[in-house]
């Protein structure tokens, strides 16, 4: 099962205005940004972004947003882009956000073939508004419905030409459970594998998951708050 | 009076041997400089690790390898990493022993606001909204008023809510505060050099001496 493609370009291919992806990443940590650079050079518009957050200004959906190619953005903390909060306080952009853990748990949902999940969090918030709740066992409990996106776009550390993925560190982050969730899921890898060469005991994401994969010409991976002792 | 650092040092006394602890960005992060090496206590960071260890030496900074705050970090021996959804599903099911974080305010029956002043600033709630809801044990470390001067700790919660009825304690640089369980800021402790009456001043919501 070859699923190999030529890179980002072709990678991309098929995704048209209007329609819902997810994004990979945690900050700017695991991005896909070799997807994000082709699509920041394609001329896609209207867009609902699905991502833990928003890039930064000149970096992951933060030049997206400078485009103006995001109609909606659904994410858990937007705290370190201003061009995105200049959008949201003029109302030139729709935003949803939403919990990180029922974020994450809406794309598992997903991948799992459950269209509901069930989470306290958020309830008794303007986050519980117009959702139906449940109580189990005396606990309130928030109806979180699964995601449907179109493509699901994702980075690994390694993969194989049949869509195995190994993600390396905190870089892995939401990647896996968006990978188990598009309609179409996109993998860019550091390393491109032939099938054998990963230890099928160390697969994150099985290729079953993957319809495209490539590896990624360039990374950055810019770091965000460079901390040191 | 404390200062952040002393805020800190005086929550990770709350901290005890075997536990699993969250810590949140701000005063909350200082917490772990100061939890004792006798200590065997595993920091888990909801982006998804447990056994977080310091900031890395300068030149050894790797981009795969942040917190929940973004900060680079380092791993201890026995860390463990795994996905966002696995990381919230171990605070949900309460394997998380203790959860420290900030707030804009908090009200006298426990709720917290963190995540959102209407009009002016919209960060969103991460992760903070899934850890209120779940933990059973939750310390606020927060300054006692804001920048205007007026009091954190209130009657009822003026801001967009995180959680209802969560928080177990807070520490700021006047004190240490229970919130009791039929409601009201019970004083634990004084920070040195303040008074009850000091923090009588700063504080709108009930105090129980």
């Amino acid at each position: 099962m070859n699923k190999v493609v030529s890179g980002a370009e072709e990678a991309i291919a098929g995704i048209t205005d209007g329609m819902t992806l997810m994004l990979g990443g945690f900050g700017l940590c695991g991005l896909p940004e070799n997807c994000i650079a082709a699509l920041v050079k394609s001329n896609i518009k209207e867009l609902t972004c699905i991502s833990n957050n928003a890039g930064v200004d000149d970096f992951g959906i933060g030049l997206m947003l400078k485009q103006r190619q995001v109609k909606k953005m659904i994410a858990s903390y937007v705290g370190e882009n201003a061009e995105f909060e200049r959008q949201l306080l003029s109302g030139e952009l729709e935003v949803e956000l939403i919990p990180q853990g029922t974020l994450a748990t809406r794309c598992m949902a997903t991948g799992y073939g459950m269209p509901a999940i069930f989470t306290p969090a958020g309830i008794g918030t303007e986050i519980a508004i117009g959702k139906e709740v449940r109580n189990f066992n005396g606990k309130d409990y928030l109806m979180e419905m699964a995601f449907d996106a179109d493509f699901a776009i994702v980075k690994a550390w390694k993969g194989d030409t049949a869509g195995n993925l190994i993600y390396k560190s905190t870089a892995r982050n939401f990647n896996p459970v968006m990978a188990m969730a598009g309609k179409i899921t996109i993998a860019e890898v550091e390393e491109l594998v032939e099938p054998g060469e990963l230890d099928p005991d160390h697969i994150h994401t099985p290729g079953i998951y993957v319809h495209r994969i490539f590896k990624g010409e360039d990374y950055e991976k810019r770091i965000e708050k460079r901390t040191v002792r | 009076m404390w200062n952040k650092e002393q805020i800190a040092e005086r929550i990770a006394l709350e901290i005890k041997d075997g536990y699993y602890v969250n810590l949140g960005i701000g005063i909350p992060t200082l917490v772990a400089n100061y939890i004792p090496d006798t200590m065997d206590v595993v920091l888990q960071s909801e982006n998804g690790l447990l056994g977080m260890g310091p900031f890395p030496f300068a030149g050894e900074e790797d981009a795969d390898t942040i917190n929940a705050g973004k900060q680079t970090i380092t791993m201890l021996p026995g860390s463990a990493v795994f996905d966002s959804a696995m990381s919230f599903g171990m605070i949900r099911a309460k394997k998380v022993n203790l959860t420290i974080l900030g707030a804009m305010e908090v009200s006298e029956n426990g709720d917290i606001a963190n995540w959102k002043i209407p009009g002016k600033m919209v960060k969103g709630m991460g992760g903070a909204m899934d850890l209120v809801a779940s933990a059973d044990n939750i310390i606020v470390a927060m300054q006692h008023v804001n920048k205007e001067g007026e009091s954190k700790l209130l009657p009822q919660c003026t801001l967009p809510l995180t959680g209802v009825n969560c928080v177990k304690k807070i520490v700021t640089e006047l004190g240490v505060f229970d919130v009791l369980p039929e409601g009201g800021f019970k004083v634990v402790e004084c920070a040195p050099g303040v008074t009850l009456e000091d923090i009588r001043k700063a504080t709108k919501g009930k105090l129980v001496d």
